[in-house]
């Protein structure tokens, strides 16, 4: 699949939400071991910033900035959990909005943490098969907005972003092999259990709950059973980087930098130092984002080139894993 | 199941940075260097991947010693 990944851009809400303010709001977890995950800032989106405007966000500044002809966007992929209508498609209104040409295919594609990776497989396959010259994929986040206020660790660990991603035909393969996996009887372990299809709200649905930690939660909130992702990750990340660099028939010591989902530092650290990678070859990117689900592998490579870590040329292998629980990891060269 | 001994020495390369030895079977484990609930997630990944076992934070708040945890996990193992 003749594809290749030609620049990303990424956007922010306005309002920053910093460890004082946390700290502030929480001053029994100064000190604590909370600080471990990374985190120093986070944007958080207001009422009036939805998902998909921060992603044409990101897009605008994505085609300005690298001059792009818009008539040579030949599909958007919108990726996020919000989506502003239950019909029509949110890509279909964000190519209105792009005033992109009719030529242009859309579609929305739902998943979290994992799904980067995804995208950049079925953008390589539209390129491939239905010959688009250009595909923007769109990934974004507002999932502050279903963070309990009282859920210390989430609302220290959650950002909110977006990020554009202009994936463009190329002579060779530029992205792959790819590796996937599910695991969906473990779908209770990161969950916003009410408000959609199964379980519409009811009054029950904002019953509050604690864990053993003190964090609050309820059915219409974001509920992760962190103990459990941790086990999962650790327990699946350094097999699936196996299973990729066998199917690329490379060594890790082939592999220029690897960009992880950026669920927590003290996580990812572990899974490197468990998996023998050095650290100059392992990027970190969440001390001012925050973890922002399905942007934080693109804003990590846009930070990456901007610090001069990742360089033309570079092989990269590009590691996703999270809600559904999922999995997905590839190997791009820049 | 490995010896205490064993398990120790798991556990000290697994938490990284602590010397070698310094985990001892009458070792308090909230009293290892720098330790946190965040260790307690490695430690309860220790449990799973090297001997199948189950261990919940509710396990560990009743453990004191490095011995408890190990006999929790020889009896789950058993």
């Amino acid at each position: 699949m003749p594809a290749r990944i030609a620049s990303t851009r990424y956007a922010l809400p306005k309002t920053a939400y910093t460890n004082a303010d946390f700290f502030a709001e929480f001053p029994e977890l100064k000190g604590s071991s909370i600080e471990k995950a990374g985190v120093k800032r986070r944007q958080i989106a207001q009422k009036d910033e939805i998902s998909s405007d921060l992603a044409l966000a990101a897009a605008i500044q994505l085609l300005d900035e690298e001059n792009i002809d818009r008539s040579e966007i030949d599909f958007i992929l919108y990726n996020s959990a919000d989506l502003d209508y239950y019909t029509p498609a949110t890509s279909c209104v964000i190519q209105g909005k792009l005033d992109l040409g009719a030529q242009c295919g859309t579609m929305d594609i739902v998943n979290g943490c994992s799904s980067y990776v995804y995208c950049l497989g079925i953008a390589s396959g539209i390129i491939d098969t239905m010959g688009a010259r250009n595909v923007l994929l769109l990934n974004s986040s507002t999932l502050t907005r279903f963070i309990h206020p009282k859920d210390k660790a989430n609302r220290f660990l959650f950002g909110d972003a977006a990020a554009a991603t202009l994936i463009t035909r190329s002579e060779e393969s530029m992205i792959g092999p790819y590796v996937y996996g599910t695991d969906g009887k473990s779908y209770e372990k990161i969950i916003i259990r009410d408000g959609f299809a199964r379980f519409p709200l009811t009054e029950s649905s904002t019953t509050d709950r604690a864990d053993g930690y003190g964090n609050v939660t309820n059915d219409a909130s974001f509920d992760m059973d962190g103990t459990a992702i941790f086990l999962f990750s650790n327990r699946t990340v350094p097999p699936m980087i196996e299973d990729l660099l066998s199917k690329a028939k490379l060594t890790k010591e082939d592999i220029d930098l690897f960009i992880f989902h950026q669920p927590n530092v003290f996580l990812n650290e572990h899974l490197r130092k468990k998996m023998g990678i050095a650290p100059e070859r392992f990027f970190h990117c969440m001390e001012n984002f925050g973890n922002t689900v399905q942007s934080t592998i693109p804003i990590a490579i846009r930070e990456a080139q901007l610090a001069g870590k990742l360089k033309p040329g570079m092989r990269v292998l590009l590691a996703g894993f999270g809600t559904g629980l999922s999995w997905s990891g590839t190997i791009a060269r820049f | 199941m490995d010896t205490i001994e064993i398990f120790g020495a798991k556990l000290e390369q697994e938490l990284d940075g602590i010397p070698p030895g310094s985990i001892q079977p009458t070792t308090n484990y909230r009293e290892i260097p720098d330790w946190s609930s965040m260790h307690a997630l490695i430690l309860i990944a220790l449990a799973e991947t090297e001997y199948n076992v189950a261990l919940t934070g509710e396990d560990l708040r009743k453990c004191n010693t490095v011995q408890d945890i190990y006999d929790v996990i020889k009896s789950r193992k058993s």
